[in-house]
């Protein structure tokens, strides 16, 4: 019989040891799988009240806890939040998160690895625990020019960024809102605040970003067709391009005009340099035509559209072309090489594009932040330039970045240029109907040593009021940042 | 039949100094709920502390008089985890404004006389042997309670376990624990030579005869009832594994778990196939993390891991983190809420404690020169094991959740009550264990007609 006993008590040791592994487990092996998982709101409900890190432009929170005398110890606020609504987002009990305060979030809380030392020194010292702080990139004044060129009712975005070093120094968009009613700690406030504001057009307080909003980007995209052109072997800068006023297809009733406002009229053929000058249509769609959809859909790739995995360090709309599924046929295709149809591209793609051909073809990663500092300013982690892919040769870069700058010097971007700078640029209007179109521009300065990149979009405008708000915009930002 | 010769000392004065340790455990925890919490050392905290050093000592002294060779681990052991759950259901009542705290006061109170009182008037366990097939009555007409309309309280989370008695609610189940081991121990010490000897042998296994198969079949009824018809599996499972242990114990022949644990695969199948409350439970135990199951079927195991993940190493310490996101915090996620406050660290001495009672348990079985003490010692102490592994396993999902209570921890007076008589069990069998042999009295004849040790 004691043998019995002690084989039960085997079993029953057996039973401790279990709970012994699986409290192990939950506790310290599964642990930080557990505390990430989404569905966890633990860290984030003790986070509302917590003192987050700020967030800095040039030294000065955009984004800060201040200490409150409720229970509820620290209160987010937004300074200027209607300036930075699109690039701080909000940190909310009762409306989620969102922008870097949702992507910079561990380190913001104090909770990611980087703030590990800190967490332990917080412990021994008692001292009131404090997220990490994170500077950004972003110029404030850059900014708020920027925002200042957005007319009110134009849902238009700006993005400013480095070329060689993928630094955002500006990107806003409009409508904005004011992200401390979202931040309240008064659930019916921000109930009723998140219903005002989704009934103003163009406010998505979840997307109002220049990199999570798309537009068709119109003719911009032809500085992809070109770079696919050269890369395909079958033409260079000496190529001769069909320039029919219409383009027909074999057995359809549709064609494809031509672009009515420059001069492509004057002539049935035409150089890289007079079709990009005059921002022509036909010449685009027959290269895309004559290349295949697979070819510019590579090229596409390779600036960076269709990639679902960027993080600046907030995620990324992904930009589409061809934007729908499956083979297009010819119409189609003639009208997604001009970047209308289904392509679609956010600001932020359109600055990555041409940053690359400004940076000899190699697209730097785009990021907004360029520090994250303990509390008592010791650098954690510093911004440090990451090449994303070589999207085209340094050679194709450069005869693209030439012709240009003679949209500049003789084409219908005139308006963009700086005294005594060198500017490439590439205008785009993308046809919406009704007369109204997405005005796009989109270029950088100095041609021969780009240190920005500025691309505008304002979409659903006629073609006058684009034509007004785009180029002389981006000179006036050329000159800001070049201190000209 | 063999025993474990132990040195016969009293080692009172090693239970009171071990006690002593175990009260500090309890009222320095309930210290740092009030620190940790903003509340003020008021005169609750000073006749709380009074309260369960009153009772300790009432508990030791009663030892000192009716049983004085009684294990002195085993009290010490059930203090600590006592203020331990006193201190967390206080501390939670702060976040929520429950009043849970006073009635377990009470309920603690209550416990602990009752278990005073069977050490001072049971002064042989072997006298329970008489009650065997009372027992048997009793433990059916407490199982079959909660479903008599007029007393049964309804169906609560589920289960329909509770009985109310006035202003109080109870849970007869808990108490069919103890007068079911009572029955066990006492029909399988009378009957194990017929159990035995008789039967077919098939291979290496000897197969019991169908009649010796009655009680193991009505054991399995009865298990199956409760699952059935007050839809309780952790009860079920507790009986079932109670009386496996048991025969087990009685009888060393393995062939009894193998038919038991057919038995018992079977009617799990079974119940899988066609109650919708277990088939519920398992799906949402194995897919506790998917979206169809998180935000209700698994909400309070899912939130529990979470709470526990957060907790960590270390823990949130005492008040410091959020045990009240988690439902049932106070009673059957117990568990959760000190994983989360006590960390890893505490909730491994929690279970080392219980390992610690369990592993008294056993040793006064192994000691004891009787065969229905052996079994009704085995039982009981094996009851906390499975106990512990149903509802802690459940909280930690290495086994789906069922309302199993955390003893001694959770909030609940049947379980207090029930757990306690059970201590009290065992110390007086333990008392019989480790005292010399010249001053055992033997009021029956139950040496002689023990089978030659196995």
């Amino acid at each position: 019989m004691n043998q019995a006993i002690r084989n039960s008590w085997i079993v029953a040791i057996t039973l401790f040891a279990l709970l012994f592994g699986s409290i192990s487990y939950v506790q310290f092996f599964g642990a930080d799988a557990l505390n990430a998982n989404p569905s966890n709101t633990r860290q984030l409900l003790k986070s509302f009240c917590s003192n987050r890190g700020p967030i800095l432009v040039d030294g000065q929170p955009i984004a800060e806890s201040v200490a409150t005398d409720t229970d509820c110890k620290y209160q987010r606020k937004y300074n200027d939040p209607l300036l930075y609504a699109g690039l701080t987002g909000f940190f909310s009990k009762y409306a989620g998160q969102y922008g870097l305060e949702a992507a910079m979030n561990p380190d913001l809380a104090g909770t990611s690895n980087d703030a590990f030392f800190e967490r332990i020194s917080q412990a021994f010292t008692g001292s009131v625990p404090q997220g990490l702080s994170v500077e950004l990139t972003i110029d404030k004044n850059i900014q708020k020019m920027a925002y200042d060129m957005i007319p009110d009712g134009v849902a238009g975005s700006i993005v400013v960024m480095n070329p060689k070093t993928g630094a955002i120094i500006a990107m806003v968009s409009k409508p904005s809102y004011d992200t401390n009613l979202m931040a309240s700690h008064d659930k019916a406030a921000v109930g009723s605040a998140v219903a005002e504001l989704t009934k103003i057009p163009g406010i998505n307080l979840y997307g109002s970003s220049a990199y999570k909003q798309v537009y068709a980007p119109g003719s911009v995209f032809k500085l992809i067709d070109t770079a696919a052109a050269l890369e395909s072997g079958k033409y260079n800068k000496d190529s001769v391009l069909p320039n029919p006023a219409n383009m027909s297809f074999p057995g359809m009733t549709y064609t494809l005009p031509n672009y009515a406002y420059g001069k492509c009229y004057t002539q049935t053929e035409a150089s890289f340099t007079f079709a990009l000058e005059n921002s022509c249509n036909t010449p685009f769609a027959s290269i895309a035509l004559d290349l295949g959809q697979d070819a510019i859909t590579a090229q596409a790739n390779k600036f960076g559209f269709n990639d679902k995995s960027l993080g600046i360090p907030d995620q990324v709309v992904a930009s589409r072309f061809p934007g729908s599924q499956g083979a297009l046929d010819a119409p189609a295709l003639a009208q997604s090489a001009i970047g209308q149809l289904n392509v679609q591209a956010t600001p932020l793609q359109i600055a990555m594009m041409t940053a690359a051909i400004a940076n000899g073809g190699k697209q730097m990663k785009p990021n907004m932040v360029q520090t994250v500092r303990t509390p008592d300013l010791k650098t954690v982690s510093s911004l440090v330039p990451e090449e994303l892919r070589q999207s085209t040769t340094p050679e194709i870069a450069a005869q693209i970045t030439d012709w240009m700058v003679s949209v500049v010097d003789n084409g219908i971007a005139s308006q963009a240029a700086v005294p005594g700078v060198k500017v490439a640029g590439k205008t785009g209007t993308a046809e919406l109907g009704d007369g109204l179109n997405n005005a796009w521009f989109t270029g950088f300065a100095p041609a021969n040593d780009p240190q920005v990149v500025v691309s505008i979009v304002m979409p659903k405008v006629d073609v006058a009021t684009g034509a007004q708000l785009t180029s002389p915009n981006a000179s006036k930002l050329f000159k800001a940042v070049l201190n000209k | 039949m063999s025993q474990l010769a132990t040195v016969a000392k009293p080692r009172r004065n090693t239970e009171l100094l071990l006690l002593l340790l175990a009260l500090s455990v309890g009222i320095m925890a309930n210290a740092l709920v009030n620190l940790n919490l903003g509340r003020t050392f008021d005169n609750d905290f000073y006749t709380q502390a009074a309260i369960l050093t009153g009772l300790s000592l009432a508990v030791h002294f009663t030892l000192r008089f009716r049983a004085k060779y009684a294990d002195p681990v085993i009290l010490p052991t059930v203090v600590a985890l006592n203020g331990i759950g006193l201190a967390m259901i206080h501390r939670l009542d702060i976040t929520t404004g429950d009043s849970a705290g006073p009635r377990q006061w009470l309920w603690t109170s209550l416990a602990v006389a009752a278990a005073i009182t069977v050490i001072w008037f049971l002064k042989d366990h072997r006298i329970l042997r008489r009650y065997t097939y009372i027992s048997l009555v009793v433990s059916v007409v407490l199982l079959l309670m909660p479903l008599v309309p007029g007393i049964s309280a309804g169906d609560v989370n589920g289960a329909m376990v509770w009985i109310k008695l006035g202003p109080f609610t109870f849970q007869p189940g808990e108490i069919a624990k103890i007068t079911l081991a009572i029955f066990f121990a006492g029909y399988l010490s009378s009957n194990r030579d017929l159990i035995l000897l008789a039967g077919k042998k098939i291979g290496p296994l000897q197969l019991p005869r169908a009649r010796d198969l009655g009680p193991m079949i009505v054991a399995w009824l009865a298990s199956v009832g409760v699952l059935v018809f007050q839809h309780d599996l952790g009860s079920s499972i507790l009986f079932f594994g109670l009386f496996m242990v048991m025969i087990y114990v009685a009888t060393s022949r393995i062939s009894w778990i193998l038919i038991g644990l057919a038995l018992m695969a079977v009617g799990g199948f079974a119940a899988y196939q066609i109650f919708p409350h277990v088939s519920r439970r398992i799906d949402s135990w194995i897919y506790a993390f998917n979206p169809e199951y998180i935000a209700d079927a698994s909400f309070q195991v899912v939130q529990g891991l979470f709470g526990m993940a957060n907790g960590g190493l270390l823990g949130t310490g005492f008040g410091q983190g959020s045990p009240e996101t988690v439902p049932l915090a106070n009673s059957d996620m117990i568990i959760a809420a000190l994983g989360e406050e006590l960390g890893l660290v505490g909730l491994f001495a929690v279970i080392c404690l219980y390992a610690l009672l369990v592993a008294r348990g056993f040793r006064a079985a192994l000691g004891t020169r009787d065969a229905f003490g052996k079994l009704l010692a085995v039982g009981l102490a094996f009851s906390f094991a499975l106990q512990c592994f149903v509802i802690i396993g459940g909280v930690t999902r290495l086994i789906p959740l069922t309302g199993l209570t955390t003893p001694f921890l959770a909030a609940g007076g049947s379980s207090l009550l029930a757990n306690w008589i059970i201590v009290a069990l065992i110390l007086r069998i333990s008392d019989a264990a480790r005292r010399p042999l010249d001053l055992s009295p033997s009021p029956s004849n139950e040496q002689q007609k023990e089978v030659p040790t196995l």
